[in-house]
């Protein structure tokens, strides 16, 4: 595994694994520009675009697509955090269920799909396994006012690649233990160690889509 | 809007709500702090990045039962679009406070555990607790120390201590070693969330006799 995310390229996001080869050949819309904006097709936010397209068309064959590659994922990641398969996959259903439903929502100038994915997947955990609730901070502005720059999507998406390399070039003792605390493995006082992620320029892409949503609501 | 703030979470705990490992008072400290601090949500959502990269690259495959895609599609036909929750702005409480306490500071539930000082205690699960504190202006919490980690957000005002000035929206990170006596700022009544793992242990007699009856 590690030598495939080694020699991946930026431009294939999604050829990373056996899970993702099988699927190779149906994750690429042929015949189909992914930025209709700008007429390219730029691969590197493939999936931002499947969403789009769930939401502005309630498109099927995008939410299929999206399926494929992440109901697996959220079924595998809930199994690690301690849930029996046919919950696990119970519960994959509903994550993917709500990506649908909450499209509209989605900010890729401040996560990839991945990211919501896991975001989603996560409050199920906590409020199916864990059974409580899940305090989230205050919404910023949004509105048709605050559609993100196409420019900061895909520094965004690219920034997030680049944090996806770094973590899987990490030594893998310390790639483990950082896994162990998103499968719920590490107590909160046993994460205490698990900083020095590379994290300096996401952080500021986000922060700076923050400002932009902040300047939108003034 | 947060420029003001000095006072910050630290990347353990922001990474811990991130991965979804801690405990619901310490989320809803998080969630507050998150509310009126940008540099903390941004920390916070590359956390969240972290956990995305963790998702797709799991070296292990499972396979999905025939007919999930299917049964995914009808739970979507019987779902609606799910808003926003219509949260009021941002006022003395953030919104996530608001959504425990059931309105803004008026609805506080306060009782009074003397000196004038007064607290609510707020509904979560009991690994941990979150209550919110009115110190009077001028007025101090008596002298005490910690048996886990606490940690104390104001709201409005202020307070002293022997380690600093602390504001709305700074954290202040306290563990064993801290003996404090936070001192609220004459100018305005303070209003804190206070949230731990461990109940406090008082430095004088009469304060430890009351912690049974008081939670704190």
């Amino acid at each position: 595994m590690f030598t495939e995310i080694d020699t991946a390229s930026l431009d294939e996001p999604v050829a990373d694994g056996p899970l993702a080869k099988t699927w190779h050949a149906k994750e690429r819309v042929r015949g189909r520009p992914v930025n209709e904006a700008n007429g390219s097709c730029n691969t590197k936010t493939e999936w931002v675009e499947h969403v789009t397209r769930i939401r502005d068309a309630q498109d099927q064959a995008a939410f299929a697509e999206l399926f494929q590659y992440f109901a697996p994922r959220i079924k595998a990641f809930l199994m690690k955090s301690g849930s029996d398969a046919a919950m696990s996959e119970e519960c994959a259903q509903e994550v993917m269920a709500t990506l649908w439903h909450k499209a509209h929502l989605f900010d890729p100038s401040r996560a990839t799909v991945a990211t919501w994915v896991f975001t989603i997947a996560r409050n199920k955990r906590i409020d199916v396994l864990r059974k409580q609730r899940r305090p989230e901070p205050e919404d910023l502005g949004w509105g048709p006012e605050a559609e993100p720059e196409q420019l900061d999507v895909i520094s965004l998406q690219q920034e997030t690649a680049q944090l996806r390399n770094a973590l899987s070039a990490l030594p893998q003792a310390q790639r483990e233990l950082i896994e162990k605390a998103y499968f719920g493995d590490l107590s909160h006082r046993e994460i205490a160690s698990q900083t020095g992620l590379p994290l300096g320029t996401i952080k500021s892409r986000i922060r700076l889509a923050l400002d932009r949503l902040r300047h939108a609501m003034n | 809007m947060s420029n003001k703030i000095k006072h910050h979470l630290t990347d353990d705990l922001l990474m811990a709500y991130a991965a979804g490992g801690l405990p619901e008072a310490f989320d809803l400290m998080v969630a507050t702090h998150l509310s009126l601090c940008d540099h903390c949500r941004a920390r916070a959502e590359s956390f969240e990045a972290v956990g995305g990269c963790v998702l797709q690259d799991q070296d292990d495959s499972v396979s999905l039962s025939d007919g999930s895609l299917a049964a995914t599609m009808a739970l979507i036909a019987n779902g609606a679009p799910i808003a926003k929750p219509a949260r009021p702005g941002c006022s003395v409480l953030p919104a996530p406070l608001q959504d425990y306490v059931g309105g803004d500071v008026n609805a506080i539930q306060w009782r009074a555990i003397g000196m004038g000082v007064k607290q609510a205690i707020l509904p979560t699960t009991r690994e941990a607790t979150a209550r919110l504190l009115f110190i009077p202006a001028g007025a101090a919490v008596p002298d005490h120390s910690h048996n886990g980690m606490e940690l104390t957000m104001v709201l409005q005002g202020a307070f002293s201590d022997e380690v600093d000035h602390f504001a709305r929206g700074d954290v202040e990170i306290a563990d064993e070693d801290l003996h404090h006596t936070p001192t609220a700022d004459i100018s305005e009544d303070c209003i804190c969330l206070a949230v731990t793992d461990a109940p406090l242990k008082f430095n004088k007699l009469m304060p430890r006799l009351f912690q049974p009856f008081l939670r704190i």
